[in-house]
């Protein structure tokens, strides 16, 4: 038996808006930019890839299935900018053969900085999946598939999660094939998928490279590939960017036609189906457990953290950004504690990676700032904004103690500048 | 391979990059087995900047004994000073127009004409003139496969050794009169450029900036114009920062006070930096025609007291400068090239440089602004001076991309330039 299981990320940043030291506002996203790649992404991906997903569900009957993880920041975006495409994504949940995936709403790190904000995050998705969808996630996949042993037991304390996905990774595998179901070593209750890297990037990475043996790739091919896994495993994890379709490959690639025929390629097998991640979990048994002491991700060929934490500046900012926390949340202030969730995206990180900045790959493609130097200047200018703001805000929420302190210093005469927020505060 | 190289500054005694250029890219050339002769003007008189100094022969070679295998050096009497800007002599220019000499056989076969510079040292083009000549009777004397030529003021000598020789002449650009004087382009020395660019067999630009201003403003054709980074030398150090004990963080700018390097645009950004941040000051180290301007403005501006000037700075000074230094700026409004944010960057200096330089194109551990953006330009050196761990990214990673800069890579490329024009003569004498 070999089930395919795919699962799509689905995310844009809610990139900043440049951000000079002399700004002074707290509008720090590029809505413009914003609704202008998300505008983009729908026409050449969302869209046409939604309508293609809908079209093979019922060309076979159900027997095709699907899963989405799509992040709270893009949601918002979409309604906000591209409300069409959310639409098609409820007609997919209504098919009743697509799964939504829990993550963290802002796709942020906050696994590695803050377990409180980790959880209310995750719990936060979970609400806006329910709201837009009608179900509510039993799969959790973290942003970029980071993931080490301390994280089952925080899924596990939330509560409502069956499996956590993450990537197969060699180093953790070993010996071990990603084609069956695992269990972390550290948790009885709990499921892993494990991505199956090589058949994923073939389709997200290697489509169009013309210089790959395997080139052009064809559904027929790929589901030769997926017939191998008969006999010596259950699951093929296909975990991929959703973007891959239309935005990645490009649709002159084919990569749209591949798709269009790859279910009824693998369909023809007798022995293969198609399940959703809850699915797959359900069906198949753990058959050993996996121990990931060193934190492992989905990201480049390293497979680590050094997309988001490999530089100085990049270690920088995050702890600043979580220094901030306790503030931010005394401010009681919905509108700085959003910015502040929104400056968690793990996109702003990526931007300041300095890794293969030189060789312009990938890392560059996905960034609109000219340099890394100049998205850690930007993002850390809006940082001390929202510094400052954070001071205000709780300034204003203790009138009083500050009444009394002015009052001292208006007996002494000594102070015209807190005079002044006296009167402010009293008006 | 045998070059005969025109050149007008050699290290130490230099007053910009042209020599560091030079230096660099012989040095490298004479690694590479290429036999190099080199001629450079000898200065009669001091000249009055004080900072170019041109030996004579014996003097040269005994200030850098064994240091080159294959190069030979060769002097001539003259006061070329390539960035001088001296009052006019109207009347020396004249004497010297009417005086000019055709070489050797009696014809000129380089036609320039000369108009009376308004802005140059008439000093300047007569020079170039009997630099020319001198440079043919030199030549006659020397065996060599191709004739290279250093900015305008030694192209009409390498017309003439071409001429002479019968060998292929390539011009290298550093920089053109549009990077030096902006619109107001002096024509003299606009159409020496041109009738040197014209000549040649190939040129070599600097950067794809250089070339572009090549093929626009000169009429070369693009195809003729071959791009030859700068680079920097690499003396192992540096890895390690050790920043100096001082109270005040300091920001520098190195180079000539001149139109082209944009010091007013360095100050207008210092201001604003001031608003911000009070503990720093700015070190300008260097000479030139707008230094009285400049002190005047940075005077009347209200940061006087914030803005050093050092004058020229030579050899021990300029490291000095460099290690003291929290962040290197470079604003050119055009810069060719711009070699001195390499060696910052070689130095572990972190880098601000203007993108409208050469460097900007292949650099990437650097910060880069347009020159004319004040409020960016602040904003980044405020960044710099604030965030040590954006000072320590750009040191690190500033370092070893300077390391992929070599001057044996340079060569190899000039090598592969001569091999070409060899061969193309070859196939025109066939």
């Amino acid at each position: 038996m070999a089930s395919v299981c795919f699962y799509f990320q689905v995310h844009q940043p809610n990139r900043l808006r440049h951000y000079t030291v002399f700004d002074h506002g707290d509008n720090y996203f590029d809505d413009h930019k914003n609704a202008e790649i998300c505008r983009k992404v729908a026409n050449k991906c969302y869209l046409p890839t939604n309508r293609l997903m809908l079209e093979l569900i019922h060309k076979h009957r159900g027997k095709f299935k699907i899963s989405y993880s799509i992040t709270g920041v893009l949601l918002e975006q979409l309604e906000k900018f591209a409300p069409e495409v959310l639409t098609t994504f409820k007609q997919l949940a209504d098919t009743g053969c697509v799964e939504f995936l829990g993550e963290t709403y802002y796709h942020s790190l906050g696994f590695l900085y803050s377990k409180e904000e980790f959880i209310e995050q995750i719990k936060a998705h979970r609400r806006t999946i329910k709201r837009l969808f009608g179900q509510t996630p039993r799969v959790f996949r973290n942003t970029e598939l980071i993931y080490n042993n301390s994280l089952p037991p925080i899924i596990e304390q939330i509560g409502g999660f069956d499996a956590i996905i993450t990537e197969g990774a060699d180093h953790i595998l070993g010996y071990k094939s990603p084609n069956f179901v695992y269990r972390p070593v550290n948790s009885t209750r709990l499921k892993l998928l494990l991505k199956n890297y090589r058949l994923s990037d073939d389709i997200a990475f290697r489509f169009s490279n013309r210089d790959w043996r395997d080139w052009p790739l064809t559904a027929d091919k790929f589901a030769g590939w997926i017939n191998n896994i008969n006999g010596c495993g259950y699951v093929a994890n296909l975990f991929m960017d959703y973007e891959t379709f239309g935005e990645h490959q490009w649709e002159d690639t084919g990569i749209f036609e591949f798709m269009r025929h790859l279910p009824g390629e693998i369909l023809k097998h007798p022995d293969n189906d198609f399940k959703t991640p809850s699915e797959a979990v359900k069906a198949y048994s753990a058959v050993d457990s996996i121990n990931v002491p060193h934190t492992i991700s989905w990201a480049d060929i390293e497979r680590d953290l050094s997309a988001w934490r490999g530089n100085d500046m990049q270690e920088n900012a995050l702890a600043e950004l979580y220094r901030l926390k306790d503030r931010v949340g005394q401010t009681d202030d919905d509108g700085i504690i959003t910015d502040w969730r929104n400056l968690q995206t793990s996109d702003h990180f990526y931007y300041m990676c300095t890794k293969y900045f030189s060789d312009g790959d990938v890392h560059k493609y996905f960034n609109h700032y000219d340099s890394p130097y100049d998205a850690y200047i930007n993002f850390m200018n809006v940082l001390d904004n929202l510094d400052y703001r954070c001071s205000e805000a709780i300034l204003k929420k203790q009138p009083r103690m500050y009444e009394l302190d002015t009052k001292r210093n208006v007996k002494t005469r000594n102070d015209t500048v807190t005079n002044r927020l006296c009167f402010s505060e009293r008006t | 391979m045998r070059t005969f190289m025109l050149g007008w500054e050699f290290p130490p005694f230099i007053s910009g990059g042209l020599g560091t250029a030079c230096y660099g890219l012989t040095k490298a050339m004479d690694k590479l087995g290429i036999k190099v002769t080199f001629v450079l003007p000898r200065a009669d008189i001091t000249p009055p900047v004080g900072s170019v100094k041109m030996l004579g022969t014996e003097e040269f070679e005994a200030t850098m004994p064994g240091r080159f295998t294959n190069v030979r050096f060769r002097t001539i009497s003259s006061t070329l000073r390539p960035y001088a800007t001296a009052s006019s002599h109207r009347e020396q220019i004249s004497n010297l127009a009417s005086k000019q000499k055709t070489v050797q056989n009696g014809v000129n076969p380089f036609n320039i004409s000369i108009s009376i510079p308004d802005n140059y040292d008439g000093d300047m083009l007569s020079s170039v003139i009997r630099y020319a000549e001198k440079a043919t009777c030199v030549a006659a004397s020397e065996n060599f496969d191709v004739v290279h030529a250093h900015d305008w003021m030694t192209y009409p000598a390498g017309e003439a050794v071409s001429w002479q020789s019968h060998k292929p002449l390539i011009v290298h650009v550093h920089s053109t009169e549009f990077d030096r004087s902006g619109e107001h382009v002096n024509q003299a020395v606009y159409d020496i450029e041109r009738t040197g660019m014209h000549a040649a067999a190939k040129v070599i630009a600097v950067s794809n900036l250089t070339k572009e201003t090549i093929v626009k403003h000169y009429g070369v054709p693009p195809a003729k114009v071959e791009v030859v980074y700068n680079a920097v030398e690499h003396n192992g150090d540096g890895v390690c920062h050790i920043p100096p004990e001082k109270k005040d963080k300091i920001v520098l700018f190195l180079g000539r006070i001149t139109m082209q390097k944009g010091p007013e645009y360095f100050l207008a950004a210092a201001k604003k930096v001031l608003d911000e941040i009070d503990n720093v000051k700015f070190v300008m180290a260097g000479d030139g025609d707008m230094m009285h301007r400049t002190i005047e403005l940075a005077a009347s501006m209200g940061i006087g007291n914030k803005v050093l000037f050092t004058g020229f700075l030579n050899g021990e000074d300029v490291d000095r400068a460099y290690k003291m230094a929290d962040l290197y700026v470079m604003p050119s409004v055009s810069e060719p090239f711009g070699i001195s944010s390499l060696e910052a960057m070689n130095r572990n200096v972190p880098v601000l440089m203007s993108k409208q330089s050469g460097v900007a194109e292949v650099v990437t551990h650097a910060l880069k602004v347009d020159f004319w953006d004040i409020n960016e330009m602040a904003n980044k050196m405020i960044a710099v001076l604030k965030r040590p761990p954006l000072q320590k990214t750009l040191r690190t990673n500033g370092f070893h991309e300077a390391h992929k800069f070599t001057w044996e890579d340079s060569a190899k490329k000039v090598a592969k330039i001569y091999d070409e024009v060899i061969d193309q003569a070859k196939g025109k004498e066939d």
